[in-house]
C-alpha cells in the first residue's frame, strides 16, 4: 500500500477507535520537498526532505482536545490519540463544538497533480536555477544575484472523521525565485522575480529575470518624498497583499467573536460600488485553487462583497454553527500540527476594463506603489488602521516619473474600500491566496520628509 | 527525559561516516526531540489544549561551497544512514574514501535554571493561568469585549555531532503566555497586547503575575479608544525602556549577520572598526543571558552560546557568525548558528540583542522633547538589509507636547534607515530593561529571540500616520 491509500488507512484506523459519545477526526499527511539554491553558478545548498505526521482531534461533551506528532508509526499514532483524549477534559464545553458533516455540495475536481513534475530529474531542477541566475545577470550590468532558487513540494493527505468525512488529496507544484541587488555608486537596491507552475514547463524564466532586475534597478536614485495626501495606484502584487489583510475582516469566526470591523454590517455598503470581491478556489487559474477545504468539504465560489455591498462572511462548520448558518467551505488547515481555522481561499476583485497605463493617464498627481513593507506590523485589522512602508514611482500629469522610497502610506481599511476609484483589467494570478490587479485609491496620506 | 541520549554516539559516528562517503569535507547530524503543550482561550472558553511531538534529524554535508541537506523523522540507524546518503549525494556527485569519525562529548551546561519542568506540571494548572487572564482582563472595564490568550511550553533536547569530533547536547525549555484584548468604544474597536516568555521552568509564573499582564493589555486597549490618528512626517521619537529592542534588531541586527555580509547584502559590510552609530550606543548579542527568550546553552551547530559585543561606543566591533561563514573567513564562530527545527539548515541568527545603559534620567529625556512621539510598545518590524530601510509597528504610543505625554495615538508603522537612525540616537537612558519575547523570521525560518534597551530618543523618524 503506498501514497494516499496508506494515509487513508491510518486515518480510518484512528477513526475506528472512537468510543461511544466521541467524535474523532484524523488528518494524515506526507510531503516531499526539493530546495536548490544557486550562487555564482554553483549549488550553494541542495535539500531533499520528507515530512509526515498525524493530527487527531477528539470532541466529547462539547469539549475539544487535539494532539499531533511528526511521525506515523503505530506507537506514535496511538500516543497521539491518547494525548488528544487526555486534552479533552481541559476544554470548556462549547455547544457549537463539532466536526464538519458532509453537506452534499458537489466537489469540483481540480487538476492539482503533475506527473511531469513528479518525474522531473534532479539535474534538470538544478539547471533551471542556474539558468535563472544566468538570465538575471545578463539583464543589466548593475545587477548582482543574491541567490537563485528552485523549489518543489509534493503533498499527499487524508482526512477521516466519525461524522462521515473521508477524503484524500494529492498536490504538487514548483517555483523558481531569484533575489537581486542593483548597485550604482554607493547605493544598493534590491529586487526579486519568480515564476510558479504545476510543473517546470509552465515557468517563464526570462520574465522572472527581467522582473527581478527591474524591481532593483528602478529604485536606484530614489528620493524621499514630502508628506501629503495623494492618490495611489497599487501594482497587482501590492493589491494582492492588501486583499490578504482585508480577508481577515471577512472571517466568520472573527465576526462570531465580535472581532471583525464588519460585524453587524451584512447588507450594508462597505466599499465603493465598483468593488465586487469573490472568493473562488474553484477557479483553476487561481494559484490556491483547490477542490476541498480544510475539513474535507467541497471548496466553492462565494461572493463576499457585491457592488460595494457586504454579502457574506466566510465560514467553517464551527463558525457557521455559531452564527446559525452553513459552512461556506472555508476551513483552512495549516498541516497536521493544527486544527482548521477559517479563511479566504482564493480572493479576486472583479476586474475593470482598463490597463495600468490607462489608469495612470488619468492621474494628475499621485504615486505608483510598487512594493510595501510592514503589513504584519502596521496594519490593525480590528481597528482598521492601515500604515505601511512603501516605494514606487511618482505620477504627474498622467505619466510616471522618478523613483521614491522611505515613505509610508496610511489610511484605514474602512476608508480605503470606499476610496477605491478604479480597478484595472490586469489580473495577475500571483502565488498568494489573492489575485492581483491594479487599483486606484484616492486620499491616502503619504508620510515622508 | 533529562540527560538521556536520543541517539547513541556510536550510531552517530557511523552515520557521519556514511555522510562523508562522497568526499565531503564536513558532515553534521542535528537531532531534536521536542514535546510541547499549547492551550488556547478565546471568547471565555478554553477552546483547545494541544500536545505536540516533533522528533527527527537533519544531516548536512559540506563539500566545497555546496551544502547537501536531508532530514528524517526516522531515528533508527537505518533511517539516519539513508538521510546521510541523501545529504551526501546532494552535496556531491563524486566519491571519496572511507571516513572514520571519533566523537568527544562536550559537557552539558544549563544557561537558565529550571526548577519545575512544564511537562511535570498538570494541564489544569496551565489552563488555570489562562482563566485568570480572562477574568483579570474582563474585570478591567465594561468596554472590554473580547479576550484571547495562549499558553505554550516546550521542552526540547538537541544533539549535534560533526566530523570535527564534536558531540554536544542541550536541553532547551520555554514557557510563554500571550494576551490579546479588544475594547469597543464610540470610535470603533481597539486592541491591547501583552506577553511574557522565558527559558526558566514553570516557576516563572510564581514571579510573573499573568493577571497584571492581562490588566495591562486591557488598559492599553481602553486607552486607545480615545486615540487620535498618528501624525505624518518626521519627528523625534522617544522609546520606553524594554519596548524598542526591535528597533535595533531591524535597524542593524540583521545587517550584522555574517551570511548577509558575505554576499554583500548589508549596508554594514566592510565597516568593522568604523563609527557606525552614535557614540552612546553599545550593542550586544548575548545567548547566555539566563532566562531570556533567546537564551541557549549551545547553538544549533553545537557551539556554546556567547556574549558578543557588536557595536562598542558607536564603533562596529564584529559581526555574528555561524560555522560555514566563520570557516570561509578562517575565524571562530560566535554561537549564532541557529535553525527553526531539524528540518532546517542553520544560518546566522541573533539570540538576545540589546543596547547597554546610557546616563540620562528617562524623565529628562521626555522633558527635553518639545514635540514628538513617545512609544511604549512596538509591534513587529521588517528590514531590507541591503538598503538599511526598515519599518516597525507602534502598538502603544502617545504624543509629546512641551515635554509632556499628552494624547494616545492610533496604530501605525514607523520608518527609518538603519545607519541613519543609529547615528540619530541623541539621548540614552539609564533604565535598561529587556522586552517581550519575539520570534525572528529570516529566509522562512522562525527562531525565538529577545531584545532590550534603556529609554532612548531618536532625533528623527518617519511616522506613518494620517494626521497633518
Amino acid at each position: 500500500m503506498t501514497g494516499v491509500a496508506e494515509l487513508q488507512a491510518i486515518a480510518d484506523r484512528v477513526v475506528s477507535m472512537a468510543q461511544p459519545g466521541e467524535q474523532i477526526e484524523a488528518f494524515v499527511s506526507r510531503d516531499a520537498e526539493t530546495d536548490v539554491r544557486i550562487y555564482e553558478g554553483e549549488v550553494e545548498h541542495f535539500v531533499a526532505a520528507q515530512t509526515e505526521g498525524v493530527g487527531i482531534r477528539v470532541i466529547r461533551d462539547g469539549r475539544t482536545g487535539f494532539a499531533y506528532a511528526g511521525v506515523l508509526d503505530d506507537m506514535a499514532v496511538a500516543e497521539v490519540l491518547a494525548e488528544a483524549r487526555d486534552n479533552v477534559q481541559f476544554g470548556t464545553p462549547d455547544e457549537w463544538a463539532g466536526l464538519a458533516e458532509p453537506d452534499g455540495v458537489e466537489v469540483i475536481e481540480q487538476e492539482l497533480w503533475s506527473d511531469v513534475l513528479a518525474g522531473y530529474a534532479t539535474d534538470d531542477k538544478i539547471a533551471l536555477a542556474k539558468e535563472l541566475e544566468r538570465l538575471t545577470l545578463a539583464t543589466d550590468t548593475r545587477i548582482r544575484v543574491d541567490d537563485a532558487n528552485y523549489a518543489d513540494v509534493a503533498s499527499e493527505s487524508a482526512v477521516a472523521s466519525t461524522t462521515g468525512i473521508r477524503r484524500t488529496g494529492r498536490e504538487n507544484g514548483c517555483y523558481v525565485v531569484v533575489s537581486t541587488m542593483a548597485d550604482e555608486g554607493d547605493e544598493t537596491q534590491t529586487g526579486f522575480g519568480f515564476s510558479v507552475g504545476r510543473s517546470p514547463l509552465e515557468f517563464d524564466l526570462a520574465k522572472a529575470a527581467k522582473e527581478a532586475s527591474d524591481r532593483a534597478t528602478r529604485l536606484l536614485g530614489a528620493t524621499k518624498p514630502s508628506t501629503k495626501r495623494t492618490t495611489v495606484v497599487l501594482d497587482p502584487f501590492v493589491t494582492a497583499s492588501l486583499l490578504g489583510v482585508i480577508s481577515s475582516t471577512l472571517n466568520g469566526e472573527s465576526v462570531a467573536k465580535g472581532r471583525s470591523l464588519f460585524k453587524d454590517r451584512l447588507g450594508e455598503s462597505v466599499a465603493n460600488s465598483i468593488v465586487t470581491l469573490v472568493d473562488d478556489p474553484t477557479n483553476p487559474k487561481a494559484y490556491s485553487a483547490t477542490d476541498l477545504d480544510g475539513e474535507g468539504l467541497a471548496a466553492r465560489r462565494n461572493v463576499l462583497i457585491e457592488k460595494g455591498v457586504l454579502q457574506k462572511f466566510v465560514h467553517s462548520s464551527y463558525s457557521a454553527r455559531r452564527v446559525g448558518t452553513k459552512s461556506t467551505g472555508n476551513a483552512v488547515r495549516g498541516g497536521f500540527k493544527g486544527t482548521p481555522g477559517v479563511g479566504c481561499l482564493a480572493l479576486q476583485l472583479l476586474p475593470g476594463d482598463r490597463d495600468q497605463n490607462a489608469l495612470i493617464a488619468d492621474i494628475d498627481d499621485g504615486v505608483l506603489i510598487q512594493s510595501v513593507t510592514g503589513l504584519h506590523s502596521g496594519v490593525n485589522a480590528i481597528s482598521g488602521d492601515f500604515s505601511v512602508g512603501a516605494s514606487g514611482l511618482t505620477i504627474s500629469n498622467g505619466q510616471v516619473g522618478g523613483p521614491i522610497r522611505e515613505f509610508t502610506i496610511a489610511s484605514t481599511l474602512q476608508r480605503m474600500l470606499h476610496d477605491i476609484v478604479e480597478i484595472g483589467n490586469d489580473v495577475d494570478w500571483l502565488p498568494m491566496r489573492a489575485a492581483g490587479l491594479s487599483l486606484v485609491i484616492r486620499d491616502v496620506t503619504m508620510s515622508g520628509s | 527525559m533529562a540527560g538521556h541520549d536520543v541517539v547513541e554516539s556510536d550510531v552517530l559516528e557511523r552515520v557521519l561516516g556514511t555522510a562523508m562517503r562522497t568526499g565531503g569535507e564536513f558532515a553534521e547530524v542535528f537531532i531534536e526531540d521536542k514535546r510541547s503543550t499549547m492551550a488556547g482561550l478565546d471568547d471565555g472558553r478554553i477552546e483547545q489544549v494541544t500536545s505536540g511531538r516533533d522528533r527527527g534529524a537533519g544531516i548536512r554535508v559540506i563539500k566545497g561551497d555546496t551544502t547537501g541537506f536531508a532530514h528524517t523523522a526516522d531515528l533508527s540507524e537505518a533511517g539516519l544512514r539513508s538521510a546521510a546518503e541523501a545529504a551526501a549525494a546532494a552535496a556531491s556527485q563524486g566519491t571519496g574514501g572511507a571516513n572514520i569519525v571519533a566523537l568527544t562529548r562536550q559537557p552539558e551546561h544549563r544557561v537558565s535554571p529550571v526548577e519545575k519542568f512544564a511537562d511535570e506540571v498538570s494541564k489544569t494548572e496551565k489552563v488555570r493561568l489562562l482563566q485568570r487572564v480572562d477574568e483579570a482582563a474582563r474585570s478591567s472595564g465594561a468596554a472590554i469585549v473580547q479576550v484571547s490568550a495562549g499558553y505554550g511550553d516546550s521542552r526540547k533536547r538537541i544533539m549535534v555531532a560533526n566530523t570535527h569530533g564534536l558531540l554536544a547536547s542541550d536541553e532547551q525549555v520555554r514557557q510563554s503566555v500571550r494576551i490579546s484584548v479588544v475594547a469597543n468604544g464610540d470610535a470603533g474597536m481597539q486592541t491591547g497586547f501583552q506577553s511574557t516568555g522565558h527559558t526558566f521552568g514553570f516557576e516563572m509564573f510564581d514571579r510573573i503575575d499573568v493577571e497584571d499582564l492581562a490588566r495591562d493589555a486591557a488598559r492599553q486597549a481602553l486607552v486607545k479608544l480615545t486615540a487620535r490618528p498618528a501624525p505624518s512626517g518626521t519627528l523625534p521619537v522617544v522609546i520606553k525602556r524594554g519596548s524598542g529592542g526591535v528597533l535595533f534588531h531591524e535597524a542593524c541586527g540583521h545587517g550584522l549577520e555574517a551570511d548577509l555580509i558575505a554576499k554583500g547584502g548589508s549596508v554594514f559590510r566592510g565597516k568593522t572598526g568604523e563609527l557606525v552609530a552614535s557614540p552612546l550606543v553599545t550593542l550586544v548579542d548575548d545567548g547566555t543571558m539566563s532566562g531570556e527568550w533567546g537564551a541557549i546553552g549551545i547553538d544549533d551547530e553545537g557551539h556554546p552560546s556567547q556574549y558578543n559585543v557588536l557595536i562598542e561606543n558607536g564603533v562596529l566591533t564584529d559581526y555574528m557568525w555561524d560555522y560555514l561563514r566563520a570557516r570561509n573567513e578562517g575565524r571562530k564562530q560566535s554561537g549564532n548558528g541557529r535553525r527553526q527545527s531539524y528540518m532546517h539548515l542553520p544560518m546566522v541568527r541573533m539570540t538576545n540583542t540589546f543596547v547597554l545603559n546610557g546616563n540620562e534620567d528617562p524623565d529628562d529625556i521626555l522633558r527635553g522633547t518639545d514635540h514628538g512621539v513617545y512609544i511604549t510598545q512596538l509591534g513587529g518590524g521588517q528590514v531590507n538589509t541591503a538598503t538599511g530601510d526598515f519599518v516597525f509597528g507602534m502598538t502603544e504610543a502617545y504624543l509629546i507636547e512641551d515635554g509632556e505625554i499628552t494624547e494616545p495615538l492610533r496604530d501605525g508603522n514607523l520608518l527609518g534607515n538603519g545607519p541613519q537612525v543609529l547615528r540619530d540616537i541623541d539621548l540614552l537612558g539609564n533604565d535598561f530593561a529587556m522586552g517581550n519575547p519575539g520570534t525572528c523570521g529570516k529566509d522562512g525560518q522562525g527562531v525565538p529571540v529577545g531584545d532590550g534597551q534603556p529609554t532612548l530618543r531618536v532625533k528623527a523618524l518617519t511616522i506613518g500616520g494620517t494626521a497633518a
